[in-house]
């Protein structure tokens, strides 16, 4: 009979933040969740679920530009990467320029930190005239 | 003097949506006037995502949400003024005369026949917070700070402490750590955050940040630069208890400790503003107490989402339409609305029924937390409606829905109350 333990979490699911436990017990290399406790609706069990097994984020930060009309632009992942990935993700980014004009929806980096995921441009950024560079 | 039918005073999600409402409903010559060097606003700054699930039905970053309504607002044609700084607004006999400037045109004055004011509002300064200890360089307001490390790409500092638990702190905490600073703490006045559960898990959970509740910051020292902040934690009525003094040291203090509608040219026209709200007095139609200014978004009363600055912007440029097809507002029977119990205010303060549209949206926020509890409608005393709510917080905005129809079944209404009761 292997241990149980349990994580303690807050559920964001409305403003309520129910504290909700998951008791989790270690089963051949993978834990399995035991019990979801503390939660007030679905939502919370979901979201518990969700916490505990693989928490992702969409994680937002900005990249230098060139030549642009603001010298920096507003970057995110495409879709939600796991958690455990955002300090890799954020380092990938040092260092990293892009050329204006940048548009929305441009791809600034592929594959970012082995996640499969694109960090996409979220902002506009106009090229300056060729005089004021 | 140049004439537009209407003027809106700010290109910030407010102004925006109250340009495209006010051009969809009819009014052809609208002039934004925009101080910054691109529309938009504050959201060119909030570069985290989660705008816009109601309007959009996903989650944009500030700019992104912030370039849809610029899209809106360019492909109708619509003119923004940029670089532009309105420096007095002035209603006399109802002409309203708009002074701006620019490095174009210098100083120059507009005539309007109506007026949106959309200048939002602004963080609430160090000085206005009562903080003991030296002034040193280190010391930014949290918007300041995001300003700083988002738009100009500069760092304000490596080792940070933040004092108040908005939302704009809470996300700076992530932000900073993100960029290699390290967040110490960060020190809430109240027993509670004003912030969204959300931002406290995933801006400051997932970095391990503590959170301490009741505290405050009793001391900054440093002469040229911060050198360390010490908080302590504070009773019931906001002292500091003696013995529970913390010292951090630390190159830099953001404050997020609360926003102000910035109404001075709200003021110069002589316009009334609400004690509560800091925000002018409106009508159901968002009409100030000058005909023919209407008012909407963050100068109106601070909002927690975007989406509900959009709508009500929206509805601002509607009435603002109509009122230039009639060029009057027409003076009759009020219904006064009455924060009760719990309420802190309610935006609009009075509605017009006989012009009202069909169905009136109050927003308001409640003055603690309350756990089940209703939000109970009275008309001249008597309950008309309830509505129960599991949890209310002052960090999240209410609304409640008035339905002319429903009005109209009492022709002698004077007031209508809302207030918080147990369920």
């Amino acid at each position: 009979m292997s241990e149980t333990y349990k994580k303690e979490l807050t559920c964001i699911g409305c403003p309520l933040g129910c504290p909700v436990t998951v008791t989790l017990q270690d089963a051949s290399g993978h834990c399995e969740i035991i019990s979801v406790t503390g939660n007030t609706c679905p939502k919370g069990d979901a979201y518990a679920r969700k916490e505990v097994t693989n928490p992702t984020r969409i994680v937002t930060t900005t990249v230098r530009v060139t030549d642009g009309a603001a010298p920096m632009v507003n970057v995110k992942t495409a879709s939600d990467i796991p958690k455990e990935k955002i300090s890799d993700c954020i380092a990938a980014l040092r260092g990293v320029t892009v050329a204006a004009p940048v548009k929305i929806g441009d791809t600034i980096l592929n594959n970012v930190a082995e996640t499969g995921v694109a960090i996409i441009a979220a902002g506009n950024v106009t090229a300056l005239p060729q005089e004021m560079r | 003097m140049i004439y537009h039918d209407l003027v809106i005073i700010g290109g910030g999600p407010a102004g925006l949506a109250a340009a495209v409402s006010a051009k969809d409903n009819g009014i052809d010559d609208i002039l934004v006037i925009e101080r910054d060097k691109e529309p938009g606003g504050i959201l060119n700054q909030c570069i985290h995502n989660g705008f816009g699930l109601h309007t959009f039905g996903e989650e944009l970053t500030g700019p992104e949400y912030a370039a849809r309504f610029i899209d809106q607002v360019l492909s109708r044609g619509i003119t923004c003024k940029k670089n532009t700084m309105a420096v007095d607004f002035s209603v006399e006999e109802n002409r309203k005369v708009v002074t701006a400037m620019n490095r174009e045109d210098g100083v120059f004055q507009i005539s309007a026949g109506a007026v949106i004011l959309a200048m939002g509002c602004r963080e609430r300064p160090r000085g206005a917070l009562n903080i003991p200890g030296f002034r040193p360089a280190g010391i930014y307001s949290a918007g300041t700070a995001q300003r700083l490390v988002n738009i100009e790409g500069l760092m304000p500092g490596r080792e940070v402490v933040i004092l108040g638990s908005g939302d704009i702190g809470l996300i700076m905490a992530r932000r900073m750590t993100l960029e290699g600073a390290k967040v110490k703490v960060v020190a809430e006045l109240m027993p509670y955050s004003g912030g969204l559960k959300r931002n406290i898990v995933q801006c400051l959970d997932d970095f391990n940040i503590p959170l301490k509740l009741s505290h405050t910051v009793i001391d900054i020292e440093g002469k040229k630069r911060v050198e360390a902040v010490t908080i302590a934690q504070v009773d019931e009525n906001g002292r500091p208890v003696p013995g529970t003094e913390e010292r951090y040291t630390c190159d830099t203090l953001l404050l997020s400790c609360g926003l102000i509608p910035e109404n001075e040219l709200s003021r110069s026209a002589g316009i009334h503003i609400n004690s509560i709200t800091s925000g002018p007095v409106v009508s159901d139609a968002l009409e100030t107490s000058a005909d023919g200014v209407f008012a909407c978004g963050n100068v109106l009363h601070v909002h927690d989402l975007v989406d509900y600055v959009s709508q009500e912007a929206a509805a601002a440029g509607k009435n603002a339409a109509r009122f230039l097809r009639k060029n009057k507002t027409r003076h009759q029977e009020q219904i006064e609305l009455v924060a009760e119990n719990g309420v802190r205010y309610t935006v609009p303060s009075f509605l017009r029924p006989a012009e009202m549209d069909d169905t009136v949206t109050v927003r308001f926020r409640v003055d603690g937390v309350y756990r089940n509890h209703t939000i109970t409608v009275c008309y001249d005393g008597r309950p008309a409606a309830r509505r129960k709510r599991p949890v209310m917080a002052p960090g999240e905005m209410e609304q409640v829905i008035l339905r002319r129809e429903e009005l109209a079944l009492c022709p002698d209404l004077k007031r209508i109350a809302i207030r918080i009761e147990k369920a």
